[in-house]
Parts: C-alpha cells; structure tokens; sequence
C-alpha cells in the first residue's frame, strides 16, 4: 500500500523526518518496502519548444536539437526518436541534478556541445515512460521556460510503500495507519470531513435494497445521489489517487477509490439507470448463471467448488428483475457502470463474509483492491461513514448532488466483536514483562479497543475494525500483542531459559555426518539435484512403474517426485565433463519418492478438513549416492569405497554379492548388492553406472567407466538391519601368528565373501582371512577362478606348533571342499 | 493378362526377409543395408520399372511396392534391434566383473579431498550451534497431508492466509489435501503430536529440512530451498524467552557483534509474531545497499505458539506455552559467502563445489 507522507500527515501531526518514520512504521509492524521521494531533484526542470532538429555529422545514434526555454536558443545532443519541431519537453539544464543524483554537465562530443538534457519521465522519477522523452504537450498547455514542477502542479511528496499484514485489516488505509502512529506517538487524530445528506427525500422513495444470503452478505447499504455531474476530479483527488498508484478515472470513480484508500471500505456506484427498479439485493449466485465482469471477462458463477474448503458459492449483486450486477465485494459487472453520462448514482456500501470473498475471488482469479480487503474483513460499521466521506469529496466536482436521507440500511449475520479478559499476570506470563494496567489501557484505547479496568484486570472489547481479535486464550494472545505492538518489542526483555534436557542428534543424523566425512575426505564433492523432474527423467530408469506427479507444476519438466538420485547425478556428471571440469566423484544425500501404488509400505497420514481423512503418502526414503568419474575409477573403485564406509561404520558382517538382476541405472553385469548376511537385508548397491544411462544424459557417447555405490539410509540406519561389531573388544594374542596362504580354485557361483566366511568359522585359531588374489585364466576349468587368502592363525594360550598350524591346514581345505572350492 | 514388373514380388519380398533374418552381426546389418532398402535395392529398381505400367495399374502397383518396401524396412529395423540387444548382451557378458572378486587392496584411489555442500556445511554449523544451546535436531517428511502443512497450524482451508505460500500440490486422492511441504513447520505439528501420545513434553528442537513453494527461481529464491525451524514447549515460557534465545543464536552463529532485533510480524501459528533481523552482516550496521541502508537485514519468522496450534494438537496452554522460529539455511549460506545468484547452488558444478569445505 502506497501511502504519502502529506495524506497522512492531513490525520496526524508529523514531526519526525521521513527517515524517523519510517523506523517508527518497522517497529509498528507496518513495514516500509520502500521510499519513493516525489519531486526530487526537479527543482531546475525547466518547460523548453523544439525550435530546429539537425543531423550531426558522424553520428546516426544521436541529433542536434535546438530549444527555446525562454533564455535564446539552446543546443542539446539528444538521442530521442519521438519528437519534432514544435514540441515542448523537459529540459534539465547544466547543474541540475537530477532524480538518482546524476548531475547535467556540459558535454561535447563530435564537435558539437550539449548544454543540458532532454528528459524522459522516468530520468523525471514521473512515470514508467522510459521510450522516448516525456511530451508535455499530451499532459499540459505548456509555457516555455515555466518550472517543470510548477507546470505540472507537482507538489513534493513522501510515498511510503507499506506493507500491511493480513491479521491488521484496520491498518490497510491511511487513517488505519495514522491511527497506529498517534497512538505510538501519544498524538491525537484527525479524522475526515464527511457530508450529510441534503436532500429531505429519503431513499427509500426511489430505491429499494436486501439481503437473501445473510451469511454471505453482512450489511448492504445504499446511498441515492441524484444530479450527480460525472467529469474529472479536483487536482488534488488526481494527486491522492496517482500517490497510491492508481490511475484517475472520472469524479466519481475516483471518490471512491479515495475513499478506499482513506477510511478502509471499499464502495461501488452503479448508473441508478440501469438498475432495474433501482434495486440492489445480494444473493448466491445459481448454478448456470454467467457475469461480464468490468474487465471484459465472462465468468461462470456458482460452479463446482475447486480444491479444499471451496464450496463453490459465489454471492452476487442484482436487480430488480434479478439481473446480476456483479460479483460482490470482488468486481462489478459492465453495465451499470458509470459512464459520462451518469446522473443518479446508486452507491453500495457493504459489508462480505471474508471467506466466501476469498474462495471466490481464488477460484475465479480475480484479485481487486476491494476484495483484497473484503477477504482480510472490513470493518463493518465503516458503510456509512465511508458514504458520506464519498459525497464530501465528489460535491467538490459536482456541486448540484442531492444525498437523499436516511441511506438504505440492511443487515446479515456480522460477527460480534470479541470481548477477553485479561487477567493480572496475563501479559507478564505472554511477554516476560508486566507492562502497567495505565500504559496496556490506553494503548487499547488509542486503538479503539473498549477497556474497562476491575482492579488489576482488564475486559477488552475490540473494535470491528478488528476481527482478527478472537475469544478466549487466543483472543488474550491477540490483544496482548497489540499490546506488545505498541508497547515496542524492542522495549521488551530478553531471556535466555535454560533446561535440564541435553541437546543433541538423532542416530540417523549422526550417521549421515559420518557417510559425508567419509565420503568428502576420500574427495566426493555433495551435489544438489533436482526432486522434481520430467516424466521422460522418470522414465530413463522407472519406465511403466506408477509415478508421483504434481498437479500444478511450473513447468512439464518439473512435475514428478523422483525415484532416484542416479538420473540427477549422472546428469551432473555430464555437465561437467562436458565443460572439461568432471573427473571427479559426485555424491547426494536425498529423499527419494514411491508412489503408494507400488509401495510395499505406504505412509499413512492424516489431511483434510479437521484431519478427519487418513491418507496414503508416497513412501520416502533417504538415499546416498555416489557416482565415481574420475579416470581410473570403475565398479572396483565403488566397491573400495564401500569397504572404507563400511569399516568407519563399524558394520559385522555385510557382503558384496553380485546381483544378475541389478535395479535399472547399474551395469547389468557389474553389480552387487550389499547384504548383511545375518539379516538378509539389503543395504544398498555397488557397480558401475549402465553405459546406457550415461549416453542418454549426454551430448556425446562416452566409453568412460564410472562407478556407483547407492545406499539406503533408511536400513543402513537401523542396527537391527545392518548390525553392528559387538561391543565386547578382544586384546590381541601377546604369542606369534603363523600366515598361511591358501588358493582355491572356486565356482563362480561361490561368492569370495561366503568363502572366507566358511574359513573364518573352520577353527577357533583362525584370527583373520584376507582376499589378497583373484587368478582367472584359461588353465583353470571352465566357470571357476583362483581365490587366494592368506589365513592368520593365533591362540590366546601358547604359540602354535606346527602340527597344529598343518592340523588347521587340512581343516581349512576341508572346509572349502564343501562349498566346492578346491585347493590350487 | 499382361505380365507386370511386380508378378514375383511376393517371393522377391519372402527371399529379402531371409537375407535380413540371416544378418549376424551389425556390421553385416550396416553392409548390406543399401542392397536391401537403398538406392540400389531390388525395391528401388522395381520402383523405376513402374513408368511402363498403365495409368490405371501404376497406382495399384505403387501401393504394393510400398507395402513391400514397409515390410523389408521394419524387418531391417527389427533384426537391427534384435543385433543391437545381442551386441550388448554380447558385450556385457564379456565384461562381468564379480564384484566379490574385488581385491580392495589393489585398487588404486588418487588422494584428493571432497567437499560437502554448501547447504550441508550451513546447516551442520547451524545445527551445532543449537545443540549446543541445549536443542534436540528432528526431521519430517517432504511430502505432507494438509493437516500438518497448514490446517494444524491455524490455517483453515480455503482461508486468504494460504497465500503466503504458493503451493505445490501432489496428485493423490482428494484435491489440495496432500502438498510438497512449504515450509518445515509440520514437524513441529509432527513432534507435538507424539509428545501428547507418549506424554514426553516438553519440547526442544530444531527441525531442519528441505521445502518447496510454487514460485519462479530468481537471483534470491529457489523453487526449492531449506528451513531450520525450532520449537520450545515447557512450562513458564514466554516471548522475553524466544527474544533471548534468538539473540544468543545470532551471537554464536554469526559473530558478537551481530545483534538481533524483532518487529511486529503476522503468522498465523504464533500470536504474539515477529520477523527478526540481523545486523547486516556485509557493512557491520553501517548502511549499504544489501540492507537497502538500514543496516539490518530480515532473516526469519518467530513467536510464541499460538493457542489455537496447541488445541489442534492436544497441549493444555495453561500448563504448557512454547516459541517457534524458522529461517533459511540456504540465505544465511547467501549471506555469509555473498553468493549473487542461488541457481548456482543447484547447478553443481564443479568449480563452485570446489569452493566451499
């Protein structure tokens, strides 16, 4: 909300400097976006005529132009288009300066010399127009040489540029916000001149008004203004309405667009002459029923309601013969618009449900000044007041008016102010601080709260300017912050409260920092790739499988949760190759999404209305994964790293076991799942990313190995999943080891992890088993490779002889035998 | 009956699909390729024949010839699939690796260090900070019911409040009821909840967390961004606690001399609300254009719980009272590395990775 500094110094004296105020509006809560200052620097703007317009040699961006500014004929370079002899323009002259503090000098280029600038209204800080200069000859009977500013009849302004939160209706207009700052500054408020009516013929003799939805329409009032005379506004009405940056229409327009931004309430005149029976009555629209709205759009009333809460009911104004006028509080209808010839004005006054104003206005997409307000809550006892504010400004432009008496009044349901107590202890319990019943009273009054004071406890009544106040503890909340508001929140204490509660993480917190450390220090860079993506992003990995979509994406490419991270990284992976940057290895740790459908465990959760509906959720499940790039990285650098962050987690016993049926994304054949071999469950994979998927993600075909670990933090974090080592530490043997190493000639289909497993679990003396080397070649049998191990032997007791070390030997050669290992 | 150019094309047609059927490789595929559907082809010969045809039968024998010459082509197409799909079997089989087999000692790892992202390296310091202030780190999910986004936190269906988020909605089930949280306050509706069931009040926590609001990215917004949020329930707490407990963040997050101050601000989960700010950290107070001169730059919302979020989860507000805060991770990231444009927080690549440890 624009607002200038002299509208609302008309309601408050204002002694403070802009800069002041504008600290006073923050702490009211009243935010000041910004700071437009008006008439600066146009102080040597001067009215000049084009006399002469010439090329300069050399130059075809800009021209010679000659002008008169009552002083001789002045030679300016000026790269304009819209102009031509005869034209009058403002001239900055040398020394000006101009809005923005860019200062006029003189300046010669190409052998000519500028002395001054031709200005355009924005260089003017006076419009948008930024296309060629300001021609003053549209806008005035322009006189050579007259100050600009005098010209223009422009006073210099403030405008502040408010913003008004939703719970402070009563502050969205001029006197809303002077009536917060002479509260705050102790001043008194001035209040508007308003008209009465001058006519001893009551309304009621010429129009008629009703309400057939109570519960949409609260209050509907009806002023009659006859021998109106449409034309413009006094200067002063354009002034006001131009500051808040509205556009001047015609008087009576006009006058109600001030009085909007003035008092609060919006109002709608209607040509009394194209409103049947001069009647006006609020109804629900009916289903079938269509409006042409002002802005030329033809609109559907009372359709299906869309989305949650809609009931899909609109209120409408109508007439005599139930012909709908507009949709009201929202926007009016075409025709019974004022148009020049307009001379009795119907002028509604009224009072709309917030709600139903918001649902229809949502629903419709039509967002007016007057329903901005009708959905936040218009002060319902503001109709008349604001009529009468309308005819005292319009009587100035039209002074033959006749304002019948007695305006029509009628009423719907409107909601009852809300009265709380405040009990003694109340806002220091709120605020920490006790602010005294005197300085809390009259604060509350300042603001038209009714107070009445019982020993140390207040009865508030709050105004109905103010239905954001509601009963009970929240309406004691609701007051006390006006309290606080105005008290200054910078005025109250600080505490910091201690409790005896330890901070910390959760389990699944502290894992991932440990995943991250681990994967950082061994030179992963953390990506963050889109959650949401295109159906074809979708389909690179999860064609045919169910998919969670947004039902109003910004864009087709954005409109699907994603089911992997593998897609988004292996788009960045490309990226960067591409821009000569990659080779490197890329992580995320991210949600992952599963529509209901396909989920094993959906989420359930509760939405709707009041909670009252359980709800299918997609199942969401954190993952880590990594794409190794860098040159000599391949399934064997992932399953390295695995091993690393295996080993920091401390897991017992996980093995890497080759999968044939890898999740789509893995190199069909390079790929393991991670299984913890007591649970069965799995935790992730390991591999390298299918050659396919990375051709698809980029420009070019790419034979580049890139490797992948992607893991489940949802199992990896829970320990009875993915256990860990016992706690119990054994003090290693203070007696010497014997190595021995074994090569066994094994199945392909015996995993090297089962085997050493088996080793492992041949002989209490057995200490560790260790993969060192794997042989393939064509001197072994067909479908089997060499597994070498080297198994060191110990004992707690003694050192091992060699009976024992060789008795331990056939043990172990046994042992493979059963998995059908055979020693080389 | 006149003999016509196309009398054996039904077996000149069978004995072009034998020669595809008997391509064994792609390259073969690729050699053969213009003597079956090139300019060279039987098909393309036959097709200069039919000039001598009559009028009447040249368009009959068109047709014909173009059936033929679809039949051989998606022939071609089908065995070039079929070969493409062999090729690949063939190729994967030959590279299997069980990754069992892997000697882990052997595998060769250059030395280089990594580095996390800069959100993750904000928030792990924002986190740290109110762990050490006593504050328990929660989460929740990304994707919510209507209830825990917006209806739980006083803001009913349909009202005018909604349009401070610009919302995504996820296609399931009734219209509007399921969202892309826009901000992480469900958590909070979330922790409250279970610590009505479990009888485990009083609450202390932060909630950090990943959000989404329907919104073009700019310079200074995402389309997706995170939130730290914190929630205190307890008993005796009041507004001079959350202005205390906000000024001692700023202090330790941001430096001691970065103060904190809050204005008159409208959530509608709190009741008294505030927006605070923060000196601004770029000119120390002194005035310059990231605060507009003011000296302080706005970072988050705050307040004490409004009576009517602790009805909807069943909190008795004359025993218990609490505060809430929340801010972005990915702004205080902006304003602490002076970042100018956010989309380079999503684009990834590797050199402004490389930037942040």
């Amino acid at each position: 909300m624009k607002i200038a500094l002299s509208w609302l110094s008309e309601f408050v004296d204002i002694t403070e400097s802009p800069e002041e105020l504008r600290v006073i509006l923050d702490d009211l809560g009243l935010v000041v976006e910004g700071t437009e200052i008006v008439g600066e620097g146009l102080d040597k703007v001067v009215v000049a005529r084009i006399d002469e317009i010439r090329a300069i040699e050399g130059a075809d961006r800009v021209r010679l132009v000659v002008v008169d500014a009552a002083k001789g004929p002045l030679e300016i370079v000026c790269g304009a288009t819209n102009i031509s002899v005869g034209d009058h323009v403002p001239l900055a002259p040398i020394g000006a300066v101009l809005p923005g503090g860019f200062e006029i000098a003189k300046r010669s280029m190409r052998g000519v010399t500028s002395n001054g600038m031709l200005c355009s209204a924005t260089e003017l800080g006076l419009g948008d127009d930024h296309r060629g200069l300001m021609l003053l000859d549209n806008l005035i009977d322009p006189v050579v040489g007259m100050g600009l500013l005098e010209a223009l009849a422009i006073i210099p302004d403030v405008v502040f540029d408010i913003t008004v939160e939703g719970n402070r209706p009563d502050a969205w207009s001029v006197e809303g916000v002077a009536r917060d700052l002479a509260t705050r500054l102790g001043r008194e408020l001035r209040v508007p001149a308003l008209a009465a009516p001058n006519s001893l013929e009551t309304s009621a003799s010429f129009a008629s008004v009703a309400i057939d939805a109570p519960d949409l329409c609260g209050r509907l009032t009806v002023s009659v203004l006859r021998h109106v005379r449409v034309g413009e506004s006094p200067g002063w009405v354009k002034r006001r309405v131009l500051s808040a940056g509205m556009r001047p229409i015609s008087n009576v327009v006009d006058a109600s667009n001030l009085v909007m931004l003035e008092l609060g309430q919006p109002t709608h005149p209607y040509d009394a002459a194209n409103v049947a029976q001069r009647t006006l009555r609020a109804r629900r629209a009916r289903t079938g029923e269509t409006l042409r709205t002002l802005d030329g759009v033809e609109r559907s009333l009372a359709t299906d309601g869309r989305g949650l809460g809609d009931t899909g009911e609109d209120c409408v104004i109508v007439d005599g013969d139930d012909r709908v006028l507009g949709l009201a509080g929202i926007m009016g209808g075409a025709s019974s618009e004022i148009s020049a010839t307009t001379t009795d004005v119907l002028l509604e006054a009224a009072y709309f449900d917030p709600m139903s104003i918001a649902r229809s206005s949502k629903r419709h997409g039509v967002r007016s000044e007057a329903s901005n307000r009708f959905e936040r809550g218009v002060d319902p006892e503001l109709a008349l007041r604001a009529a009468a504010r309308f005819v005292a400004i319009l009587r100035e432009s039209s002074p033959e008016l006749e304002w019948f008496a007695a305006p029509l009044d009628v009423r719907g349901d409107l909601p009852t102010p809300s009265t709380v107590t405040i009990r003694d202890g109340d806002i220091e319990r709120l605020l920490g601080v006790a602010i005294p019943v005197e300085e809390a009273t009259a604060l509350l009054r300042g603001l038209r709260f009714e107070v009445s004071v019982q020993g140390r406890e207040l009865t508030v009544t709050a105004p109905p300017a103010r239905p954001d106040v509601r009963t009970n503890a929240a309406g004691r909340a609701d007051v006390i912050e006006e309290i606080a508001r105005q008290h200054s929140y910078r005025r109250l204490p600080r505490r910091t409260p201690t409790w005896p509660e330890p901070g910390g993480l959760t389990p699944r917190q502290s894992l991932r920092r440990v995943l991250r450390d681990v994967v950082v220090n061994l030179g992963a860079y953390e990506c963050w790739t889109p959650t949401l993506g295109s159906d074809a992003e979708f389909d690179l990995l999860h064609r045919g499988a169910p998919r969670v979509r947004i039902t109003n994406p910004l864009a087709s490419e954005e409109s699907v949760l994603r089911a992997t991270l593998l897609t988004g990284l292996a788009r960045v992976w490309a990226k960067n190759t591409e821009r000569g940057v990659g080779g490197v290895v890329l992580c995320e740790f991210g949600n992952v999404f599963a529509h209901p459908e396909g989920a094993s465990v959906p989420r359930m959760t509760k939405g709707g209305v009041g909670g009252a509906i359980a709800l299918d959720l997609p199942l969401e499940t954190e993952r880590l994964t990594i794409v190794l790039g860098r040159a000599s990285d391949d399934a064997r650098s992932a399953v390295a790293l695995w091993t690393v962050l295996a080993a920091r987690l401390g897991l017992a016993d996980v093995v890497v076991r080759q999968t044939l049926s890898p999740p789509r994304g893995l190199h069909p054949t390079r790929a393991a799942e991670l299984v913890d071999r007591a649970t069965g469950a799995v935790l992730g994979v390991v591999g390298e990313v299918d050659g396919a998927l990375l051709d698809a993600v980029s420009s070019a075909p790419t034979t580049q190995r890139v490797g992948l670990v992607d893991l489940d933090l949802d199992v990896l974090a829970n320990r009875e999943l993915a256990r860990r080592r016992e706690e119990f530490s054994a003090i290693p043997t203070r007696y010497p080891s014997a190595v021995i190493d074994l090569a066994f000639v094994t199945p392909r289909t015996v995993h090297a992890a089962d085997l050493a497993h088996e080793l492992r679990a041949t002989s209490e003396l057995v200490e560790r088993v260790e993969l060192f080397d794997v042989y393939e070649g064509t001197s072994l049998p067909p479908d089997t490779r060499s597994l070498a191990y080297s198994v060191r032997l110990s004992s707690m007791e003694r050192t091992l002889n060699e009976a024992e070390v060789a008795s331990t030997r056939g043990r172990l050669i046994a042992a493979a035998e059963t998995l059908g290992a055979v020693l080389r | 009956m006149t003999s016509s150019p196309l009398d054996n094309l039904a077996d000149q047609t069978a004995e072009l699909l034998a020669t595809i059927a008997e391509l064994a490789t792609i390259d073969q595929l690729r050699e053969a390729e213009p003597q079956l559907t090139g300019k060279r082809s039987l098909l393309s010969t036959l097709q200069k024949t039919l000039g001598v045809l009559a009028p009447e039968d040249r368009k009959d024998a068109g047709a014909r010839l173009q059936e033929a010459r679809r039949v051989v082509e998606s022939a071609l197409d089908g065995r070039r699939a079929v070969l493409a799909d062999e090729a690949r079997a063939d190729a994967l089989a030959g590279d299997r690796l069980d990754l069992g087999d892997v000697v882990v000692a052997n595998v060769v790892w250059p030395a280089s260090v990594g580095h996390p992202s800069l959100v993750a390296i904000t928030q792990r310091e924002l986190e740290d900070v109110f762990v050490a202030m006593g504050f328990r780190v929660s989460e929740g999910p990304e994707v919510e019911s209507d209830w825990y986004n917006f209806e739980a936190l006083n803001i009913p269906p349909a009202h005018p409040a909604r349009g401070m988020w610009d919302t995504f909605y996820v296609d399931l089930g009734e219209p509007e009821t399921v969202v892309l949280r826009t901000h992480t306050s469900p958590t909070q509706i979330h922790l409250m909840e279970e610590a009505v069931a479990n009888h485990s009040l009083p609450i202390h926590a932060v909630m950090p967390g990943r959000c989404y609001r329907r919104d073009t990215p700019d310079a200074r917004h995402l389309a997706t961004f995170h939130q730290i949020e914190g929630l205190v329930v307890d008993r005796g707490i009041s507004f001079a606690d959350l202005a205390g407990v906000i000024e001692t963040f700023t202090r330790a997050y941001f430096g001691p001399d970065i103060e904190s101050r809050l204005r008159p601000g409208y959530f509608p989960f709190t009741e008294p609300s505030a927006e605070f700010e923060v000196t601004c950290t770029i000119c120390r107070g002194e005035g310059c254009r990231t605060c507009s001169q003011t000296g302080w730059i706005e970072l988050g919302g705050c307040g004490v719980l409004d009576p009517a979020v602790l009805d909807a989860v069943g909190i008795d507000g004359d025993e218990w009272s609490g505060f809430a805060f929340g801010f972005g991770i990915d702004r205080c990231a902006q304003m602490r590395h002076q970042i100018a444009d956010m989309r380079a927080l999503i684009e990834n690549d590797s050199r402004f990775l490389a930037e942040f440890s």
